[in-house]
C-alpha cells in the first residue's frame, strides 16, 4: 500500500453509518439526563454532515455514543449504529471490547476540541504517531512513516521538520494540522470532528477549513463535524442537522437548512448570527434550553417559540419528511415557511430597527 | 472636535524585564471619542485586551501617555483619580472567573456601591442593586439577588458582570469578549441591552471582539480599530473598514472569514498569506511587522520603515492605515505581480 489513496469521482450515495432511533441517558442524583434522544440519521460516502445546536443540546454525546467513548455515567439505553464497509454491516453497540478499540480510529476516528493539549507534551509527533498506529494494530514503522510524511504535506505541514519536532515547537494552528493528519493516519471511512475551529483565530481557522476540504478530496472520508459556528456549516457542510435539547429537529441539505429553514428554532438561529455582507436585524432567541431530567411536556422546544400552540404543549412533533430528505419537526412548519420570508432578502444598505 | 473621553498617545506596553521583554503594545494612537462605539477587533495576541486594560487603569503603560478627559492620568491624584477609575469600568470576558464564588449577587454589587457611596446603607444598596438587575434584564430581580454564581446560566452571569460595571456610575465601559462564552442565541440579547443602556446611560462602549461580522452589527453608527501584533493598523467609520477595507491586514481577514450563507460563503475570494505562521513579539520583523505575511508586500520598502496610520490618498474611505504602498502612493500591488 502506498499511504494516501484517492478515491475521486461524485458522492456516491452509499451509507457508510446507519444512526437508528439512539438515546443516551446520563445518571445524575436528580435522575436520569436524557442528553441524547431517538436520534436517527445516515451518514453517506464522502459527505460532510454538521450537527449544529447549543451548548448542551446533546451534539458531542450523540458523537461519543457512536465510537463509545461514553463517560461510565452515561448508557445507550436504546437503538443502533450500523457501520457499513465494503457492503458489510457490523453493529457498533454489539462490537466486543477487542473490536472496538479496532474500529476506533482505522474505521471511524474522532478528532477532539483543543488541540492545543492533545499531543503529549514529551513525546516527539514521530512517536505519537507511531504509538497511536501500533495501538490499533499497524506495527509496520516504515509504513507508518511513510503514511505520517505524506500527511504532513498534506496538511501543509514541513513533514521532516514536524515529524521530529515536540507538540511545544508548534503553533496552535500547526498543532491542529498535524491531529488532522493523525485523525486519518489508518486511513478511516469516517472522521468525526468535534469543533474543529474553536478558539481558534481567524486565518488560522481559513488554514484549516482548506486543509480539511483538501484532506477530504484526496482521502475521501466522511465527516461528521460539530459546531455552534453557523458559518462554519455553511461552508463546510453538505447536510446539516439541527439538533435541540437532544432531539435532531431538523436535517437537510445544507441549502435547504440555510435557505429554507422550516423548524423554527433553525429559523432563531439563522436569524442571531450577524453577518458580514447583507444585513437584517439580528433577533435572539428568548429563554433558555429545558432542564433535560424534567424536559417540558410536547414540543421541548414550545416554551421559546413564538409559534407555539395548544397541541405543542402536549403532543410532541414527529421528524416528519418534507420531500427530498428535508425532515423536521413541527407541527406549525407552514408558519415558519411564512416567517422565513425576508431573511435573506438583504442588499448592500443595512438596515436596522 | 471635542476632546476625546479617553486617548492613548505613543502607548507602549511590555511584560517583563530586559532582554526577556514582551512588547505587547508599541506606540499606539488611538482616542474614544464621547457617547461613540469603538470596536478593538484583533486575533489573539494582538494586544487588543492590554488596550483595554490600560483604558480602564487596570494596567499602567510602560511608554506613552494615557489621558482622561484630556488629563494625564498618570498625574491625577486623590478624588480625582477616583473619578477616572469610577467613570471607566470593563467587563471582563469569562463571566465564570469574574464572578466570586462565594459572594451572593447582591453581595457583589453592594460591596462598590457602598464602598464608593452610591449607596449609603443596607437598604438603599438593596434598592440600587434591584433598579441595576432591572435594567440588565435579570427579571424578577428578587428571584435573582439572593443568588450565588453558579445558580445562574453563563448569560445570566454576563449580565450580572455588567451590572456590577454599571455601580459606580461610570461613562465609559470596557467590554473585553463580553459575549464570546455565551451561546449565539443569547449573545444578540446582551448586546442589546448593552446597547440599550448606552442610549438611556448616555455610556462611551469600547467593544472588544475578534469577530468582525459581530463588530460590524453592533459598532455600525461607530468605528472600528483593527490590531496586528500591538499596534492598531486601520481605524476608521465601521462602514468603511468593514465594506471598503484599505490595509492588508484587514482586506485578508475579511476574506478568511465563513459567511452564515451557503453560497455567498462558496463564491467568496479568498486573499492567500504568505505565511501562515504568526511573528513572535520578541522577535518581530523589522519595518511593517506583517510585510512577511502580507500579499501586497513590497521588498526593500515595507521592511525598512515602520508604517504609522495616515490617510490614504483618492481612497473611498476616511479610514487611516499603517501601510506605506498605500498611504504613500495610494496604491497596493499584488507581490511578485
Amino acid at each position: 500500500m502506498t499511504g494516501v489513496t484517492t478515491p475521486q469521482g461524485p458522492v456516491e450515495r452509499v451509507p457508510v453509518l446507519e444512526v437508528e432511533n439512539i438515546s443516551v441517558a446520563y445518571a445524575a442524583a436528580r435522575g436520569a439526563v436524557r442528553a441524547v434522544n431517538n436520534v436517527s440519521f445516515t451518514l453517506h460516502k464522502g459527505e460532510a454532515l454538521a450537527l449544529i445546536g447549543e451548548s448542551g443540546s446533546g451534539k458531542t454525546t450523540l458523537a461519543l455514543a457512536l465510537i463509545r467513548m461514553l463517560v461510565r455515567a452515561a448508557k445507550v439505553t436504546e437503538g443502533r449504529v450500523r457501520y457499513v464497509k465494503n457492503g458489510a454491516a457490523q453493529d457498533v453497540l454489539g462490537l466486543s471490547e477487542r473490536e472496538i478499540r479496532r474500529f476506533r480510529w482505522s474505521e471511524c476516528a474522532m478528532v477532539f476540541q483543543g488541540a492545543q493539549n492533545a499531543f503529549n507534551p514529551v513525546l516527539r509527533l514521530s512517536e505519537q504517531f507511531s504509538d497511536t498506529a501500533r495501538a490499533h494494530g499497524k506495527g509496520d514503522r516504515a509504513w507508518v512513516k511513510r503514511r505520517t510524511l505524506e500527511l504532513f504535506k498534506l496538511v501543509r505541514l514541513d513533514p521532516e521538520r514536524v515529524y521530529n519536532a515536540y507538540p511545544h515547537e508548534l503553533s496552535g494552528g500547526m498543532k491542529q494540522r498535524a491531529l488532522l493528519a493523525l485523525g486519518v493516519l489508518l486511513d478511516p471511512q469516517v472522521v468525526i470532528l468535534d469543533e474543529p475551529t474553536t478558539a481558534l483565530d481567524i486565518l488560522t481557522q481559513r488554514a484549516i477549513i482548506d486543509v480539511l476540504a483538501e484532506m477530504q478530496d484526496r482521502l475521501g472520508f466522511s465527516i461528521i463535524f460539530i459546531s455552534h459556528d453557523l458559518a462554519l456549516a455553511a461552508e463546510m457542510a453538505d447536510r446539516v442537522a439541527t439538533m435541540y435539547a437532544g432531539e435532531i429537529i431538523e436535517t437537510g441539505t445544507v441549502d435547504d437548512i440555510f435557505y429554507e429553514p422550516l423548524h423554527p428554532y433553525t429559523l432563531g438561529l439563522l436569524r442571531s448570527v450577524p453577518r458580514l455582507s447583507g444585513s437584517q436585524d439580528l433577533i435572539s432567541i428568548p429563554g433558555s434550553p429545558p432542564d433535560l431530567i424534567s424536559p417540558p411536556p410536547g414540543c421541548k422546544f414550545h416554551p421559546r417559540c413564538p409559534f407555539a400552540s395548544e397541541r405543542c404543549r402536549s403532543e410532541a412533533p414527529p421528524l416528519e419528511d418534507f420531500g427530498a430528505g428535508h425532515l423536521a419537526a413541527c407541527w406549525h412548519t407552514d408558519r415558519v415557511v411564512e416567517a422565513r420570508q425576508g431573511l435573506w432578502s438583504d442588499g448592500a444598505v443595512v438596515t436596522r430597527g | 472636535m471635542s476632546t476625546p473621553i479617553l486617548e492613548f498617545r505613543r502607548v507602549s506596553r511590555s511584560f517583563g524585564e530586559g532582554r526577556a521583554a514582551v512588547p505587547v503594545l508599541r506606540n499606539v494612537d488611538l482616542s474614544v471619542n464621547e457617547l461613540e462605539f469603538l470596536c478593538l477587533v484583533g486575533e489573539s495576541g494582538c494586544g487588543k485586551t492590554t488596550t483595554g486594560k490600560i483604558l480602564s487603569g487596570l494596567l499602567p503603560p510602560t511608554g506613552g501617555r494615557v489621558l482622561f478627559e484630556g488629563q494625564d492620568v498618570s498625574t491625577l491624584k486623590g478624588e480625582a483619580y477616583g473619578r477616572y477609575r469610577r467613570a471607566v469600568q470593563i467587563v471582563h470576558q469569562d463571566p465564570y472567573a469574574s464572578l466570586n464564588p462565594t459572594q451572593s449577587i447582591f453581595d457583589i454589587l453592594r460591596y462598590p456601591l457602598l464602598r464608593h457611596g452610591f449607596a449609603k446603607n443596607h437598604k438603599q444598596a438593596h434598592t440600587r442593586a434591584s433598579e441595576l438587575l432591572e435594567l440588565v434584564g435579570l427579571t424578577p430581580t428578587a428571584d435573582v439577588i439572593g443568588k450565588y454564581p453558579h445558580q445562574l446560566s453563563g448569560g445570566q452571569r454576563q449580565r450580572v458582570s455588567i451590572a456590577r460595571a454599571l455601580t459606580t456610575q461610570p461613562k465609559v465601559i470596557v467590554a473585553d469578549e463580553a459575549v464570546s462564552m455565551v451561546d449565539v442565541s443569547i449573545r444578540i440579547s446582551i448586546l442589546k441591552t448593552l446597547m440599550k443602556m448606552r442610549e438611556t446611560l448616555g455610556l462611551t462602549i469600547v467593544f472588544i471582539t475578534h469577530d468582525l461580522a459581530l463588530a460590524k452589527y453592533f459598532a455600525w453608527e461607530g468605528r472600528i480599530a483593527v490590531m496586528y501584533l500591538g499596534r492598531v493598523v486601520e481605524v476608521g467609520a465601521t462602514r468603511d473598514v468593514t465594506g471598503r477595507p484599505q490595509h492588508p491586514y484587514t482586506k485578508t481577514l475579511l476574506s478568511a472569514i465563513p459567511e452564515p450563507d451557503p453560497d455567498r460563503t462558496r463564491r467568496k475570494e479568498q486573499l492567500s498569506l504568505r505565511s501562515e505562521d504568526v511573528p513572535s513579539l520578541t522577535e518581530l520583523p523589522a519595518g511593517c511587522t506583517f510585510h512577511p505575511r502580507c500579499p501586497f508586500f513590497e521588498p526593500g520598502r515595507c521592511d525598512r520603515e515602520e508604517p504609522e496610520l495616515e490617510a490614504v490618498p483618492r481612497a473611498e474611505s476616511d479610514a487611516r492605515v499603517a501601510c506605506l504602498p498605500l498611504t504613500e502612493d495610494g496604491t497596493l500591488r499584488p507581490y511578485g505581480g
